[in-house]
């Protein structure tokens, strides 16, 4: 099968409220850099886009068609969308770039949560019949995915309070976080609880902003002599809505989307894992096996700032980062959808060849 | 080049105004049955789903694919949501199709749907925004202007629009799925029937109807074993353009005359009109048919509606090249579906398994969608042969 390389990766800063701006001016400046780190005009220069983002964040209809007024589409371009997070966005067109109908695609995903209560509105992609009329919010679903792995004894409420302390030190290197702080885990566990067990520096905080992605075939990555990452797989596999019906405390559909992408194959020097809330960190830590050798989040994760419809594609893009900036050969990126960790995407990416 | 790939089975549920016996999981999963038991096929023979549906307000649920996996046989593969507009139906298919030219996937289950009867579309698509016009006008508003500026243009005469309004209908009382069934239907009835945005009359527009359709896309290995013949993809292209901007030809769309253009190259088509046997368009509204006619190449501009007068786009009339012999969007519009409706619809033709509507001999044909302001574009050739 083609290789595919990852050629420039860029995202806004995750802020809690960006204010007058509308979702195309979150965009272009994101764009903007990315043609200018890809060496490119505007997206007459690739052959496909897909982005990513949810009507509902808008609250309107067809969130998506004003973001092709960010992309020069004139003279018409090959374009499509995915209701979903940008690293499904993604997946299609490396689709698309193995079927030989596009050497070079971009890829985008925008959010703007701050206008709505991001909880209550995602309850409504609940079952519509049973769940949703309960109004069961997000952060909910997840403190009871929480207690069930603390009485189970597979975690302990400091595992979860080290997780985000970590988060929130790795954060300090990042210029694009939203939460940082040289926090220690005593300092988190002596907050109160919020929606108990997790306390509010247990949840990732309500982020808007953008990020994209430039992916081509690794000869066209070689042509522009751009450093790149090679993504040597990518899979992903959702399991059943109904939370009574799978094993909360545990991450199979991410063990197994790791296992086909082939991340057995050799070491991982990095991880991004898309973990909205600590305790989701361990399980998918533990579901994908990574143990000391493998940096954790080191941009701090979502904890620090989660760019809905573009934190996954975001937790490709951080480890894309690592690779060329030569701290790490090969990594692993994480995306989630759905309450508690219901569908997942594993991406496995390699440093590529010296350009 | 990309791998050879077919559609092995077709589903659909009937599509009516308000579908009050299933809920949308059951009505997913009819059609998904359906396009199974079509294709002799059971769930574990599928590798990855891809769902398709327009706006998640028109039934009030955010990413509906995370509540539907259960009902679509999903639980333990992946699973893609597609939205592109009114073209998604159309998108979803080519997405569909995409997992196996690729050679990532030997077969797929993909499936679009629409429940309009849960909430309101006419509401959907009107929620004011921020530092925009706001329209408030539907979708029949929004292209009513448009096509009064296409019968200045051509200076076709005024009955064109009802022609197609009939045509469609005598079409669609061949098809038991269709929604409306008005075999008895007169050029009289729809010129008397009420101005809705002028010049579409009420029988000039699609119904609102609840419904949804499946296909199953094999590779060229399975799809040469498959139990019925296949429908072979012989061509896929998508545009896009934006909504708005200085110069945008909007009765003749630039996007959708290069998606045109890309499909029938990839096809090996030079003459649309003559080498495609039938096609399965998105005509919303009437006038929508000629307006198409020129935009895909059947005719040359300001020529379209001379078509369907002759009755070259009636199968009823033997037409040379019938147009929506399903009866059309016209008939059945459960939005997100209409699109693949459209696709699934070329390929039963040319699998000579279209009932009552068949086309007599048909090998290939064009499916259509179109969405947003008219400028998302999403077409494939489907053909009885390979090449």
């Amino acid at each position: 099968m083609k290789e595919i390389a990852i050629v420039g990766y860029q995202q806004s800063d995750a802020v809690s409220d960006a204010g007058a701006q509308n979702e195309v001016e979150l965009i272009i400046p994101v764009l903007s850099r990315i043609f200018e780190q890809v060496g490119i005009t505007n997206a007459q220069d690739v052959d496909f886009v897909c982005s990513g983002s949810c009507d509902y964040l808008q609250g309107a209809a067809f969130a998506f068609v004003l973001g092709v007024d960010a992309l020069g589409a004139v003279p018409p371009i090959k374009e499509s969308h995915v209701e979903m997070d940008a690293a499904w966005a993604l997946y299609e067109s490396v689709l698309k770039i193995r079927m030989g109908h596009a050497d070079s695609a971009l890829v985008y995903g925008f959010g703007k949560s701050s206008p709505g209560e991001l909880p209550i509105v995602l309850s409504q992609q609940l079952d519509p019949y049973y769940l949703a009329p309960q109004w069961v919010d997000t952060i909910s679903l997840a403190a009871m995915q929480a207690r069930m792995m603390l009485d189970r004894g597979l975690i302990t409420e400091r595992d979860m309070a080290e997780v985000v302390a970590r988060s929130r030190r790795n954060a300090l290197d990042n210029p694009h976080a939203q939460l940082k702080g040289d926090v220690t885990a005593d300092d988190i566990l002596a907050e109160e609880t919020y929606l108990s067990p997790l306390r509010r520096s247990d949840c990732c905080p309500i982020s808007d902003g953008a990020s994209a992605m430039v992916i081509c075939t690794v000869e066209k990555a070689k042509a522009w002599g751009k450093p790149y990452a090679v993504i040597s797989g990518i899979d992903h596999i959702i399991e059943s809505h109904n939370p009574g019906m799978r094993d909360l405390t545990d991450s199979v559909s991410t063990r197994k989307a790791a296992e086909n992408a082939g991340m057995g194959k050799g070491k991982v020097d990095v991880a991004e894992l898309y973990a909205p809330f600590s305790h989701q960190e361990l399980i998918l830590s533990r579901a994908l096996g990574l143990g000391d050798d493998t940096n954790i989040n080191p941009s701090g994760g979502v904890l620090a700032g989660n760019l809905m419809m573009a934190s996954g594609l975001s937790r490709i893009g951080e480890v894309f980062n690592r690779i060329v900036a030569g701290d790490a050969e090969r990594g692993v990126a994480h995306t989630t959808s759905g309450p508690c960790l219901q569908h997942n995407l594993v991406a496995v990416l390699d440093k590529g060849e010296v350009a | 080049m990309a791998n050879l790939a077919a559609v092995v089975g077709i589903g659909q549920t009937s599509y009516t105004t308000k579908r009050n016996d299933v809920s949308i999981a059951g009505l997913v999963r009819e059609a998904a049955v359906n396009a199974l038991n079509d294709a002799d096929l059971t769930w574990d023979d599928i590798d990855a789903v891809i769902l398709g549906k327009a706006p998640d307000m028109f039934e009030g649920i955010i990413m509906p694919e995370i509540y539907l996996t259960d009902a679509l046989g999903c639980n333990g593969k992946p699973m893609l949501r597609v939205h592109t507009a009114g073209s998604v139906g159309g998108s979803t298919a080519l997405v569909a199709a995409s997992h196996v030219q690729s050679g990532t996937f030997d077969r797929v289950l993909t499936v679009s749907f629409e429940k309009q009867s849960e909430s309101n579309a006419m509401w959907a698509l009107s929620n004011p925004q921020p530092f925009s016009t706001h329209l408030n006008a539907g979708a029949g508003g929004y292209f009513a202007p448009i096509i009064r500026e296409y019968i200045r243009r051509s200076g076709a005469p005024a009955d064109v629009g009802i022609k197609v309004a009939v045509k469609d209908r005598l079409h669609g009382a061949r098809n038991p799925l269709a929604h409306l069934q008005l075999p008895e239907i007169s050029m009289e009835e729809v010129a008397d029937s009420f101005m809705l945005w002028d010049p579409i009359r009420y029988l000039e527009s699609c119904p609102s109807s609840d419904g949804a359709c499946a296909m199953v896309i094999a590779s060229e290995e399975l799809a040469d074993k498959a139990s019925k013949p296949p429908a072979w993809i012989r061509g896929v292209a998508m545009r896009s353009e934006p909504t708005m901007y200085a110069g945008r030809e909007e009765v003749n769309p630039q996007a959708g005359r290069d998606c045109a253009a890309d499909v029938y190259k990839q096809a090996g088509i030079s003459d649309p009109r003559k080498d495609l046997d039938v096609a399965e368009v998105y005509v919303p509204f009437s006038w929508y048919e000629p307006m198409w006619l020129e935009n895909l190449g059947f005719a040359p501009e300001g020529e379209g509606w001379k078509l369907t007068m002759e009755g070259a786009t009636s199968l009823i009339d033997g037409g040379d090249i019938p147009w929506n012999p399903s009866g059309g969007v016209l008939s059945s519009n459960a939005i997100g579906a209409s699109g693949m409706i459209r696709f699934a619809e070329a390929a039963r033709q040319v699998r000579n398994d279209a009932g009552d509507h068949q086309v007599p001999g048909a090998k290939l044909a064009l499916g259509h969608a179109y969405g947003g302001g008219a400028q998302f574009f999403a077409m494939w050739v489907v053909g009885a042969e390979k090449a």
